[in-house]
């Protein structure tokens, strides 16, 4: 499809879903209600590591009002010796998150859940259940959990032959790291830490669930994914996938953080055993508690050049945060890290940690930020010390094709050099800065993802078009589709409605994650419209009287062609649809596929800072995102992910984390005191999409969610550096930080 | 404890409801008026999702006592558009797609409208501080704060 005949790919169209989104008709996951439904409430551990000895249900179940109580008995249990795994979950784990089983491991840890039929009721009832715990001792920190004789949280966890809290470790290996550093001129070696964040939708998590006498249960939740749900909750319950529709209600945000089940076999038990539907809502302290974040980490890179500027060789050490059950992100980390540049000998090593904080999700490129982090802020370092501009050290060592990354593949055709050419190139770059004002710039990668998904394209008996895709709709994806099944048909986009089937109407479609919806449901949607084309021209030849091989399908008309040419009048998509049943029937086509060649996605970002240097305050003043966005479907919502992930990256380098008091509990677990960035906190944010079309793909889409927030926090690092002549290697950049770090000298120097 | 039975004005409509002396007018919005399109991100007045206009005073409804609304008039974002036809701030989020997943949505919306009835030619300093209680994980703001500005712009254009 070339680019200049596009109608409707590369459009601004209006989403599908918009009208009830900008009216409050939209319904998330905690607009429902049902018949006869009660309220689901869950008890949380007090302590943040403590034995179950026993738990005592009598006194909630006898409180009026009350209908089930539960507990971990209640779980399908998976024992520890043998793995079953979903997607990138262990169900061993996941069934000791949503319930504790042997101990509880966090404080907010679900230890019962009640329904009552009112919400009062079940608050009330929570806390008459008698929980006998052995309180143990507990470790939060990296470095605290890593220490001879700390607390340990699993007795099955070993490293190196001893009882540990390191779970599991990854290596990634190129050429040979001793002999590249001995060809360095110079070698600069950083230490850097970064603290758990969390991906801070707005919308908390909620389920509302039905079973009926025979076990048939209806999910309506938020999530990621509504096959998640049914797959997770299925394992959990024991109750057949086939016998759980999940309906998938609008999304709220996710960012990776809903790619997993918390409340739903929660209240598909309740549901079971109270015989009512049950509805459970997280309130926001709950959500800061025991969902989410990312990991926190601690790490070690170390980055040797040439004198004139060749990166020979690279070493990254990253231990990362897992909270209560192994599964941190360390391949993001060390994956992603050094995947920007074309390094001949590299080592890229990652620790999964465990302590008793809440286990980890999923959070946008996961890991990747905290490994871009670190080694764009060392290579900052070494284009210093070689007098060198940042960003033409960058492009000095860009991977383009061909290239080998110390993670596997050998590149194909890739942007990443052009989105450093073009950061390079604009203006930003060359803008005058003032007094404490700095200029950062740092480049990062994410893998994207391909994976299962599947489409049904049907026309309406009136000649219109309702394709129905499997992925639950954060961000505008559903305009996308609309664009596409609207180019592919040749008709206006306002004529194509666009559905997310539930997992009883819709083939098997993975998460919303990994950068994949847009790539993948384009892929089906395109192969489902195909067929449908075919059917149209084969419906016209009837009609016609001729060889369906002599119809061409042009404009949202069938025409004949060849010989045929200008012998018949041109169907419209409505006339063959209003002739359908004389011609063969209904007219409509669904493709399901294990969809590949996702290919990576890279973004180069500039990023301008002013700091406060009396209050500690670091503001962004400018911000740009470079981004390889291999094609704009929807340019807007494109847009709007590169801006959103660039928002995010400055909270969680500037701003956000976690606290934990002295009892090892979350002591900011709200808006108030987790601080997010607020509108007055930003400028705009400019996006800069280059389209380098992947070549795998119809219409040559990249995934573009995730790679938006990986370079971030090294940017901003840069342009604080850069603003004060000093850098901080432990994030967030926070007031009392940045404050605490500027003596005289500081500020002389940088005056 | 029996209910109160409150007496109010909502989106136009005068309205009865009972609730329970510590019930929020969110609680109640979203209970038993069914009104789900004010949304609970915190319940603390930290977010901005459950915005509201109180006789002409924007408020977190999660922060207000439904028993409040006593001899009220109350909008909420289902008050906004007007029959079929959209508030311009509701079309123009449409079209500069200044939503991703929505849920800020009704909020900034309420929000926005506000400031527009107070000032309808705003700075974007002044869209930014005002808009400064609505949290929006999604969108990095940049859309929101054009879409407001935009809409300002045309309905200047439009009253002239
Ligand atoms: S729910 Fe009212 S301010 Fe967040
Ligand atoms: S659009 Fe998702 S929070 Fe604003």
């Amino acid at each position: 499809m070339n680019e200049t005949s596009n109608k409707w790919i590369g459009q601004n169209t209006i989403r599908p879903d918009g009208a009830d989104k900008v009216t409050g008709r939209a319904a998330y996951g905690a607009d429902t209600t049902m018949p006869g439904m009660i309220w689901g409430s869950v008890l949380r551990s007090p302590h943040p590591h403590a034995r179950i000895r026993s738990i005592d249900t009598s006194k909630a179940e006898a409180l009026p009002g009350v209908k089930a109580v539960i507990t971990a008995k209640d779980i399908v249990e998976f024992p520890l010796d043998k793995s079953v795994v979903l997607g990138i979950q262990d169900m061993r784990w996941m069934c000791r998150n949503v319930m504790a089983r042997e101990k509880a491991l966090f404080h907010g840890h679900p230890v019962a859940a009640v329904a009552a039929t009112t919400e009062a009721i079940a608050a009330e009832a929570c806390k008459l259940i008698d929980v006998d715990y052995e309180v143990l001792p507990w470790v939060i920190e990296i470095e605290d959990a890593i220490k001879p004789g700390a607390p340990l949280l699993h007795d099955f966890i070993q490293f190196e032959g001893k009882p540990s809290n390191i779970a599991g470790t990854l290596e990634h290996k190129l050429g040979d790291i001793d002999a590249g550093f001995a060809q360095a001129d110079v070698v600069i070696e950083r230490s850097f830490t970064t603290r758990p964040v969390h991906q801070g939708y707005i919308e908390t998590h909620a389920c509302l669930v039905s079973v009926s006498a025979d076990g048939k249960t209806t999910i309506w939740s938020s999530s990621q994914g509504q096959f998640m749900v049914r797959a997770m909750t299925s394992l959990l319950t024991g109750l057949p996938q086939s016998s759980i529709r999940a309906i998938p209600a609008e999304i709220g945000g996710g960012f990776g953080g809903k790619t997993i089940v918390y409340l739903e076999p929660l209240a598909t038990v309740l549901s079971k055993k109270s015989g009512r539907p049950v509805k459970m809502v997280m309130s926001r302290e709950e959500v800061m508690r025991a969902t989410g974040p990312t990991s926190g980490s601690m790490s070690t890179v170390k980055i040797g050049a040439t004198k004139d500027g060749k990166i020979v060789a690279a070493q990254g050490t990253y231990y990362l945060q897992a909270g209560a059950f192994p599964g941190s992100p360390i391949r993001g980390a060390a994956g992603c890290a050094f995947a920007p540049y074309d390094i001949p000998n590299v080592i890229s090593r990652g620790f999964d940690v465990v302590s008793n904080r809440s286990k980890v999700a999923a959070y946008r490129a996961p890991g990747a930020p905290i490994g871009a982090y670190a080694v764009e802020c060392v290579l900052d370092e070494i284009a210093e010390a070689l007098k060198i501009d940042p960003l033409d050290l960058r492009i000095q060592n860009a991977a383009r094709e061909g290239t080998k990354a110390a993670h596997g593949p050998v590149y194909p055709r890739i942007g990443l050099l052009e989105t450093m050419e073009a950061a390079r190139a604009h203006p930003h770059y060359k803008a005058p800065l003032g007094k404490f004002q700095g200029r950062g710039v740092a480049s990062g990668f994410w893998f994207n993802a391909g994976g299962e998904s599947s489409a049904q394209v049907n026309i309406t008996e009136d000649g219109n078009v309702v394709v129905t895709t499997g992925h639950p709709d954060i961000g505008g994806s559903r305009a996308a589709i609309a664009n596409i099944a609207a180019e592919l048909l040749g008709i206006d986009y306002r004529r194509v409605s666009v559905l997310i089937g539930d997992t009883a109407t819709v083939g098997y479609s993975n998460l919303t994650g990994g950068s994949r919806v847009l790539f993948a449901s384009a892929i089906v949607v395109t192969e489902s419209a195909e067929q449908v084309i075919g059917q149209l021209k084969a419906r016209a030849a009837k009609v016609w009287g001729i060889s369906a091989d002599a119809v061409v399908w042009e404009n949202g008309e069938a025409r004949p062609s060849g010989d045929h040419t200008g012998n018949f009048p041109t169907m419209t998509l409505a006339e063959i649809a209003a002739k359908a049943s004389e011609t063969g029937g209904p007219i409509g086509a669904g493709v399901q596929l294990n969809t590949t060649g996702a290919e990576g996605g890279f973004s180069t970002h500039i990023c301008d800072v002013e700091v406060d240097v009396e209050l500690g305050i670091v503001s962004v003043l400018r911000y740009t995102s470079f981004q390889d966005v291999g094609r704009a479907v929807h340019p807007a919502y494109v847009e709007g992910q590169i801006q959103g992930g660039a928002a995010q990256g400055i909270g969680w380098a500037l701003n956000e984390e976690y606290i934990y008091n002295k009892d090892g509990k979350v002591d900011n677990p709200g808006f108030l005191d987790y601080r997010m960035p607020v509108c007055s906190d930003l400028p705009m944010l400019d996006a800069v999409m280059i389209e380098i079309p992947n070549p795998k793909h119809p219409q040559g889409v990249r995934g573009v969610g995730e790679v938006p927030l990986v370079p971030v926090m090294a940017a901003v690092a840069n342009a604080v550096h850069s603003a004060l002549g000093k850098r901080f290697y432990s994030l967030p950049m926070s007031p009392p930080k940045v404050l605490e770090g500027l003596d005289e000298g500081t500020l002389q120097a940088a005056e | 404890m029996a209910k109160l039975h409150v007496s109010t004005t909502i989106n136009g409509e005068p309205t009865e409801f009972l609730c329970e002396a510590n019930d929020s007018m969110l609680d109640v919005l979203r209970g038993p008026l069914g009104l789900t399109g004010s949304k609970e991100g915190c319940g603390s007045g930290d977010c901005g999702a459950c915005s509201i206009m109180l006789d002409d005073r924007l408020v977190c409804s999660c922060l207000m006592l439904a028993a409040e609304a006593e001899d009220s008039d109350i909008t909420t974002i289902e008050g906004m558009a007007v029959g079929e036809k959209l508030h311009p701030l509701q079309q123009k989020f449409l079209e500069l797609a200044a939503l991703q997943c929505g849920i800020c949505t009704p909020g900034v919306l309420v929000a926005s409208k506000a400031l527009l009835e107070r000032n309808l030619n705003p700075t974007e300093t002044e869209v930014r501080y005002w808009l400064a209680g609505n949290l929006c994980r999604c969108t990095g703001y940049d859309k929101i704060v054009r879409a407001v500005l935009d809409t300002a712009a045309e309905m200047r254009e439009a009253a002239q």
